[in-house]
C-alpha cells in the first residue's frame, strides 16, 4: 500500500462458528489490515512483527505465552462482550499489552434475556409452545397454570450494570426487589428501582421468588450458589443464571431440581457451553437453557465490534483506551 | 362454560346474573342475555398483570428467539454454539399498542422501563397525564403506528369493530423487520392474510397467544411456520390469578344478589 498504512490486526477467522461476522469486514479493512490466524502461521516471519493489535472475537484467537512471544509489537488485545474470565491477565500485563473488553454494550440485552427467562419459565412459555403445535393436542386443558411474576420478589445476585438494569425492568412488573452485592449502592440508586439491600446473600435467597444471579466470575464467585444455597432457596422458588455457568454448583443444581428443592431454572450459562449431550439438566422438565445468547441481538454485535475497533485505534494513538480493563 | 344459550335461559327463571371469569365477552350473545333480564360480570382487575406480563413473555421470547434457542441448547445434534446466531433488540425498539385500555396500559408501563418508544392507538386518546406517565405518543390513524413500530401489540376487546382489524393490508403496512404480537382474540387478526404475510416474509414473526379456532386444526399452515410463537391462550393461566378471578367474580354475583353497586357488571 501507499502512504499510511493501515495497521495490522489479528483475528482468528471470518465466517464460521467462531468467525468475525462477514458484514463487519468491510467496516474493519477501513481500518485495519486484518490478517486471519492461518494467514499469520503462513508467514510468521514477515506477519509477526507487523501485527499491533489482536482482535479477539468470542474468545478467539486464544491467547498464549507463545503468541505473545512471537508478537513483539503488540500493543493491546480488544476482547468482545464483558467477560475477561477466559484470559490470563497476568500474562498479558507481564507482556506490557493492554486489554479492552465491551461491557457496557452487552448489559442491555442480557438484562432484558434475564427478563425473557424469567417470564418464559413462570408462565411455561415453551412447554405452552410444545403442546400448541404439538399433532396430539386435541384441547387447551383450563387446568394448565403457570406462575406470576408481576409483584412477586426478585433477588439480583450482582448489581453491577447489567444487574441494575434488570432492576429497572421488575420495577415495572411491581416486583419487590432485593439484592446482594459486594458493595451497597447509594441512596439514590436504590430508591431509584427500590431495591433493598441483603448484607447476607442468606436473606435474599430466603425470601425471594425469583434469584437472578448477574455477578462477574472471579474465584469469590465460583459456585456461589451451591448445595447450602440451594437449599436456602423457597421450594417455589426460580433460578435465573445470565452470568457465567460457574457461579452455580451444577451438580448440586441438578439435586436441587431433581429432589424439588426448588422450582424450576433458567440458564442462559453453562459450563461447559454446550452441555455433553448427556448431561442431566438436559433432561430435566423444569429447567430452560438458552445457548448463551445474552448479547446476541444484531445491533450489540455491530456495536461491540465498533466499540473494540475504538479501543484498538485509541492504544495505537497512544491515547486513552475506553473500555479498557486495568490490569 | 357452561354454555349459555336460549333453552338454558328459559329454564332458569330466578336467574339473576352470570359471574363471568376473564374479561372476554365475546363468547356471550349479550343481547339475548339482557332480555331475559340477567345482568353480566367479568372479571378485569384479575386479568390485568398476568395478560400483560404474558404480552412481554411473547414480545421478548420473540426477539430473542427464545423457543429456537432452547432447542439449540438441548438438540442432540447441537455440538457448539454459533457467535452468528441473533435475534433482534427489544431495548429502545418502537412498540405500537393497539388498544390502550387497562391492560394495553399495563404493557406499556412494562414496556417503558425497557426504554422502549411507545405508540398507541384507541378508539379514544388517553388524558394527557396517562400518555407522560408511560411517554406513550397517541396515533390518530393506525397506519401511522403499523409503519413505524417494531413491535405491534393487540390489545382490543372482540367486537364488530374490531373483528379482522389486522389484515392484508395492515401487515403490508407494517416493517420487514417487525413482529405482530397478539394478546386479545385470535378473530382480531385475519388468518389466512396472516399466513401469507409470515410465508413471504412481508413482516418477521409473529407471537400469538390466542388463535381461532383454539387449538387450531392440527394441519393448520402456522402451526408450520418457523417465524411463529403460539402459546395455548394462557394470558391468565396462573395460580394466583385463577384464585384472584374466582374471587373477583363471587364478589361481583354477590353484589347483584345484594343489591349492592356491582364492581365490573358488562
Amino acid at each position: 500500500m501507499e502512504g499510511q498504512e493501515l495497521p495490522y490486526v489479528l483475528i482468528d477467522c471470518i465466517r464460521g462458528k467462531h468467525g468475525v461476522h462477514e458484514d463487519y469486514v468491510e467496516f474493519l479493512e477501513k481500518h485495519f489490515h486484518l490478517i486471519t490466524m492461518k494467514e499469520y502461521l503462513e508467514n510468521k516471519e514477515f506477519l509477526s512483527e507487523k501485527i499491533r493489535a489482536i482482535f479477539m472475537w468470542y474468545h478467539r484467537p486464544v491467547i498464549t505465552a507463545e503468541l505473545l512471544q512471537t508478537l513483539p509489537n503488540l500493543k493491546i488485545v480488544a476482547s468482545s462482550g464483558m467477560g475477561i474470565d477466559h484470559l490470563d491477565l497476568d500474562l498479558l500485563s507481564s507482556y506490557g499489552v493492554k486489554l479492552s473488553n465491551t461491557p457496557f454494550v452487552v448489559s442491555t440485552d442480557t438484562a432484558d434475556l434475564g427478563m425473557a427467562l424469567m417470564l418464559a419459565c413462570s408462565r411455561r412459555l415453551v412447554e405452552g409452545y410444545q403442546m400448541a403445535v404439538s399433532p396430539d393436542t386435541e384441547y387447551f386443558p383450563s387446568d394448565w397454570l403457570g406462575s406470576e411474576v408481576s409483584g412477586m420478589t426478585l433477588g439480583i445476585v450482582g448489581m453491577g450494570t447489567t444487574g441494575y438494569k434488570v432492576a429497572q425492568r421488575a420495577k415495572a412488573f411491581e416486583m419487590k426487589i432485593l439484592y446482594h452485592n459486594r458493595h451497597q449502592r447509594n441512596k439514590e440508586e436504590e430508591s431509584a428501582v427500590g431495591a433493598t439491600y441483603c448484607k447476607k446473600i442468606d436473606d435474599l435467597l430466603q425470601q425471594s421468588d425469583f434469584v437472578l444471579l448477574s455477578v462477574s466470575l472471579t474465584p469469590q464467585t465460583h459456585k456461589l450458589i451451591g448445595k447450602r444455597e440451594l437449599e436456602l432457596m423457597k421450594p417455589t422458588a426460580t433460578l435465573i443464571n445470565i452470568s457465567r455457568g460457574l457461579a452455580v454448583d451444577q451438580d448440586a443444581l441438578v439435586e436441587a431440581l431433581q429432589n424439588k428443592i426448588i422450582k424450576a431454572a433458567g440458564l442462559d450459562v453453562t459450563y461447559p457451553e454446550p452441555l455433553p449431550r448427556d448431561h442431566p439438566l438436559l433432561k430435566l422438565k423444569n429447567v430452560l437453557i438458552t445457548p448463551h445468547i445474552g448479547g446476541a441481538t444484531k445491533k450489540t454485535h455491530r456495536l461491540m465490534m465498533e466499540n473494540m475497533v475504538e479501543s484498538i485505534q485509541a492504544s495505537l494513538a497512544g491515547l486513552p483506551v475506553p473500555n479498557e480493563v486495568l490490569l | 362454560r357452561p354454555t349459555i344459550d336460549r333453552e338454558l335461559l328459559e329454564g332458569l327463571p330466578n336467574l339473576k346474573v352470570i359471574g363471568n371469569s376473564g374479561v372476554g365477552v365475546d363468547h356471550l350473545d349479550l343481547k339475548m342475555i339482557s332480555n331475559f333480564g340477567v345482568k353480566v360480570t367479568n372479571t378485569p382487575h384479575a386479568v390485568a398483570n398476568p395478560t400483560a406480563d404474558l404480552g412481554m413473555a411473547l414480545m421478548l421470547a420473540s426477539a430473542r428467539r427464545l423457543v429456537e434457542g432452547c432447542q439449540i441448547a438441548v438438540s442432540p445434534d447441537t455440538k457448539y454454539f454459533a457467535v452468528d446466531w441473533l435475534g433482534v433488540e427489544v431495548t429502545r425498539a418502537t412498540l405500537g399498542i393497539i388498544g390502550m385500555g387497562n391492560i394495553g396500559y399495563r404493557v406499556a408501563q412494562r414496556a417503558r422501563a425497557f426504554d422502549m418508544r411507545i405508540l398507541y392507538h384507541n378508539r379514544n386518546r388517553r388524558r394527557k397525564e396517562d400518555e407522560e406517565a408511560v411517554g406513550a405518543h397517541y396515533c390518530e390513524k393506525m397506519e401511522d403506528l403499523l409503519q413505524q413500530s417494531d413491535f405491534v401489540m393487540l390489545v382490543v376487546n372482540l367486537t364488530p369493530e374490531t373483528h379482522k382489524l389486522i389484515g392484508k393490508k395492515e401487515l403490508g403496512l407494517m416493517k420487514p423487520t417487525a413482529t405482530l404480537i397478539n394478546i386479545s382474540r385470535g378473530a382480531v387478526i385475519d388468518q389466512d392474510a396472516l399466513v401469507e404475510a409470515l410465508q413471504n416474509k412481508v413482516i418477521r414473526a409473529a407471537a400469538l397467544d390466542v388463535t381461532y379456532p383454539e387449538p387450531l386444526p392440527r394441519d393448520h399452515p402456522l402451526l408450520k411456520l418457523n417465524n411463529i410463537i403460539i402459546t395455548p391462550h394462557i394470558g391468565t393461566a396462573t395460580v394466583q390469578a385463577v384464585h384472584m378471578m374466582a374471587e373477583e367474580a363471587i364478589a361481583n354475583i354477590l353484589a347483584v344478589l345484594n343489591g349492592q353497586p356491582i364492581p365490573s357488571e358488562v
